[in-house]
């Protein structure tokens, strides 16, 4: 039996315990990362690919306009702090607020369709949140991004805190990374997120069950949006800009390879796969300008050798290779 | 505003249905790869723009524009060829979003590799010196290269639609995209049927490039606009519909030349816009048959 063995009783307490294991890793984070930018980006970064997962790796719908949600969340926050003067806490929440309307707009059409017309046209719907906040220039700054987002210090509780710090500005944005994966864990375990991933098994045999599975992936659409677009929101407070790239196709794209990498349709795959492709970015930078050439490499021999990607990998073998020392014993 | 009269509109149709014809072409392209294979090409835009580069790469080594018309899609068609062999084909019979992404893949890939080659800042390039000029069309000048465009494209239409409808390749290819299994059974190798239509289909996207080239800027990045839009006038129309990739594609381009006329700061979302409603009122697409939207 498994029981005996201490790794095992280890990964099952790390399952059992998902959000206090991923939480106590990023708390610790910052000091195993070379500098605080790269353990920032992967923050951030991580929670938009855990956003994403939750449609793609749970749900089984591949959207390739994720970038809508992050850039509304980024686009808001920023806008309501430079043109409204909202307090930062409260610019998070219009931003992420906003990206949930739109979330719900866009999953209204997107799963109007299925299967691959659902990537097409999340794709080009994604095009036109793009288009919108590229003309409306007065208010997002066009072609030149949205700047002066800046946030110098912060007041929680009566504390004043530096926010120009890295790392100060890691733990102030790593509460609300808290809260978002406690949030989606526990959609996860609720009937709900039994619902979602009995959609992605099987569609038809879901509705044959009675559960309204148009409904289901509208909300769990929604949801994934207002995760991707805290994401956003938490990254204009750390850039003090918003890109127009955060609306890019490319952006969309990234998360989609993110999640590949880690693992899809794991609750830690999505972070690791941020990571691993964010410091691959920041170690391939450094000696070639041809970054993209290698990001698409490895996200094929991914495609074809390792379609469960990083983690989803790892687990694979470590339950083959305890499974078959059950059976020897 | 200019005065809008009877032949602005006239000559702005024209325009519209000159982009449309580009429009069409790529839609052809992805609607045969996937009416045959069931892959949503995502490396489309990027065969797309590798197209414009190779058409002004030859246009300056040979000097002539119709040997590049040539060697062009023949070039961009065996780069797909070898994509299908070596990529997509391991990939079948693995859930239909596998492929997808390894076109996805291997569009950052195409880009890149055009950066290294002809540089980030892309390629100038000019109508050919044959079709320069324009032409009285009846009610006003027009550019040659533009009805060149939409007889090209009609040329082209017209010999695919030949091509599958009247000749035994054709046949094998409609039965193969309606039940593979059973043309199998008959002794057919559909595996080398799948590899030329996925050639075909690239080649056609490299040649609606070349022939694109002249009317916009080339760079690396030229196909990703372009995959969006072909994915609009693919939803439109109706997936694996040849008749609703030219009909919608030809419809996207007047949308566009249309709004640019009247609201230019809306061009770019008109086409878009005319999706969403495609998708409320008909969302399997105006020719689309509404099984394959489930």
């Amino acid at each position: 039996m498994t029981q005996a063995n201490p790794i095992s009783s280890a990964i099952a307490l790390i399952a059992q315990h998902r959000v206090a294991a991923v939480l106590i890793f990023l708390l610790l984070f910052p000091l195993i990362m070379p500098y605080e930018a790269l353990a920032l980006n992967i923050l951030i970064f991580g929670l938009y690919a855990v956003g994403f997962n939750l449609l793609f790796g749970y749900t089984g719908l591949l959207s390739f306009g994720h970038a809508a949600f992050f850039g509304v969340g980024s686009y808001l926050t920023g806008i309501t702090i430079v043109h409204f003067g909202l307090p930062w806490w409260l610019a998070i929440v219009a931003g992420t607020a906003a990206s949930g309307v739109v979330g719900l707009l866009i999953g209204f059409l997107a799963i109007r369709t299925r299967g691959i017309y659902f990537s097409m046209v999340t794709l080009a719907l994604g095009q036109i949140v793009y288009y919108a906040f590229y003309k409306a220039e007065r208010w997002t700054g066009g072609e030149n991004g949205l700047r002066g987002v800046t946030v110098e210090e912060i007041n929680v509780f009566g504390l004043t805190l530096d926010f120009v710090n890295p790392l100060t500005k890691y733990y102030v944005l790593y509460v609300f990374v808290a809260l978002a994966l406690w949030l989606v864990s526990r959609i996860l375990a609720s009937p709900f997120g039994a619902v979602i991933e009995s959609i992605r098994e099987n569609e038809n045999r879901t509705a044959a069950c009675g559960y309204d599975v148009a409904r289901a992936k509208l909300l769990i659409f929604t949801l994934s949006a207002v995760i991707c677009g805290l994401a956003g929101a938490l990254r204009a407070l750390h850039l003090s800009i918003v890109p127009i790239d955060s609306l890019h196709y490319l952006l969309s794209g990234q998360a989609v390879m993110m999640c590949l990498l880690g693992g899809m349709g794991t609750f830690f795959g999505p972070f690791v796969g941020a990571a691993v492709f964010l410091y691959l970015e920041d170690v391939a930078t450094s000696f070639t300008t041809h970054w993209m050439a290698i990001v698409g490499v490895v996200f094929m021999v991914f495609v074809l050798f390792f379609p469960k990607g990083i983690w989803g990998t790892l687990v694979q073998r470590w339950q083959r290779w305890n499974n078959h020392s059950v059976v020897t014993k | 505003m200019a005065e809008i009269t009877l032949q602005l509109l006239m000559l702005q149709l024209l325009t519209g249905l000159a982009l449309g014809a580009v429009y069409a072409l790529l839609a052809i392209g992805l609607s045969l790869i996937f009416g045959m294979l069931t892959v949503v090409n995502f490396a489309h835009g990027a065969f797309f723009m590798v197209g414009a580069f190779l058409g002004v790469y030859f246009l300056t080594v040979t000097g002539s524009f119709w040997f590049s018309l040539v060697l062009t899609p023949t070039a961009v068609g065996a780069i797909g060829l070898l994509c299908e062999r070596f990529l997509v084909r391991p990939l079948y019979g693995r859930g239909i979003d596998y492929p997808l992404l390894l076109t996805f893949g291997l569009s950052y890939v195409m880009v890149e590799a055009m950066r290294v080659i002809f540089g980030i800042d892309g390629v100038p390039t000019s109508t050919p010196s044959e079709l320069r000029g324009v032409v009285n069309v009846g009610f006003g000048m027009f550019p040659l290269y533009r009805l060149f465009l939409i007889a090209a494209t009609a040329v082209i239409v017209l010999a695919l639609w030949l091509f599958i409808e009247k000749t035994r390749y054709g046949l094998i290819i409609r039965a193969g995209s309606r039940d593979n299994e059973i043309v199998r059974v008959l002794g057919i190798d559909i595996s080398k049927i799948w590899l030329l239509v996925f050639g075909l289909g690239t080649a056609i996207a490299g040649l609606s490039g070349l022939l694109a080239a002249p009317t916009r800027a080339v760079n690396p990045e030229m196909g990703i606009p372009v995959l969006a839009e072909s994915f609009v006038v693919t939803v439109v129309g109706g997936m694996g519909s040849l008749v609703g990739a030219v009909v919608a594609g030809l419809l996207v381009g007047v949308v566009f030349s249309m709004t640019s006329l009247f609201a230019p700061e809306y061009a770019e979302l008109s086409i878009f816009v005319l999706m969403a409603v495609v998708l409320l009122v008909r969302p399997q697409g105006l020719f689309g048959k509404a099984g394959l939207m489930g």
